[in-house]
């Protein structure tokens, strides 16, 4: 239960930090991608900031022997750069340069109430789910 | 070169990746939006799916506050309908295979020194980059 409410309150300072930074505007996302043009260079420090927070307490934490509410940490258990996982990469990125929206803005931008980031999330579930059946 | 938004960027920023974070110091998970939804729509376990969908309900909250204090969001779509249900099927999947996207290898994955999380970053970056470039040279 607290494991819930945790989430909750996580998945609240992660939204609001994707709408401070305005990684939650299409526009924003394409202008970076659109290298050759008019670039934009906000997701530069979006990742900067991130990761001047992860990078330093991420080995930190880990160094704990658990995480403070769970018996243990749940982490990526492949170490392999397999076809997988390029063919998945390039897949994304083409979608992600085509409509500018990657799943943790798409689905904080359904508070806008706009029917074309409930079309996108729709997508996007259905392709999470054929990916899902189709290779595991 | 577009105005960027600095103060914006690096406070959002250090928010997600503050929320990165406290997810894995309390609840020992990666803050990865696509790995998170895609176990709920694959997971068994109630439990599993409950903690997943209270982290997306926050994410929706939290963008939900910013437009209840600010009046609106910063959001304009690009791309029509046929575009965006396309985008969305490709990102769907390919998250899927890839086992991650923008937050889970970009924020987390190069936090962690991933070499799989580091190929994958590079990879989705730069063939975003490339869709830009040809949609442009095409419409």
């Amino acid at each position: 239960m607290l494991l819930v409410f945790t989430s909750l309150a996580i998945g609240i300072v992660f939204g609001a930090g994707l709408t401070v930074s305005e990684m939650i505007n299409p526009a924003r996302v394409i202008g970076f991608l659109d290298a050759t043009g008019r670039w934009d260079p906000t997701l530069v420090f979006v990742m900067a900031g991130a990761l001047a927070v992860t990078l330093p307490l991420f080995p930190f934490i880990l160094r704990r022997p658990s995480p403070l509410l769970d018996g243990k940490f749940y982490l990526p258990e492949k170490s392999q750069i397999d076809r997988r996982l390029i063919f998945g990469a390039v897949i994304f990125g083409a979608g992600w340069g085509l409509a500018g929206f990657c799943p943790g803005p798409a689905l904080a931008g359904l508070a806008s109430g706009n029917p074309n980031v409930f079309l996108f999330v729709a997508a996007m579930v259905a392709g999470q789910w054929i990916g899902a059946r189709t290779y595991g | 070169m577009a105005e960027a938004n600095i103060i914006g960027g690096l406070v959002g920023g250090a928010l997600i990746g503050l929320a990165a974070a406290l997810l894995l110091a309390f609840n020992g998970r990666i803050a990865g939006v696509s790995g998170i939804l895609g176990g709920l729509i694959t997971s068994r376990e109630l439990g599993e799916r409950f903690w997943r969908l209270a982290f997306l309900l926050g994410l929706v909250a939290g963008a939900a506050m910013y437009r209840f204090f600010y009046g609106a969001l910063p959001l304009q779509i690009q791309g029509d309908g046929p575009t965006l249900l396309a985008a969305g099927l490709l990102v769907g999947f390919g998250t899927r295979l890839g086992s991650g996207c923008t937050s889970g290898h970009g924020v987390c994955g190069l936090a962690r020194l991933s070499p799989r999380s580091l190929t994958a970053t590079m990879i989705f970056m730069i063939v975003g980059m490339a869709t830009v470039y040809i949609a442009k040279k095409l419409f």
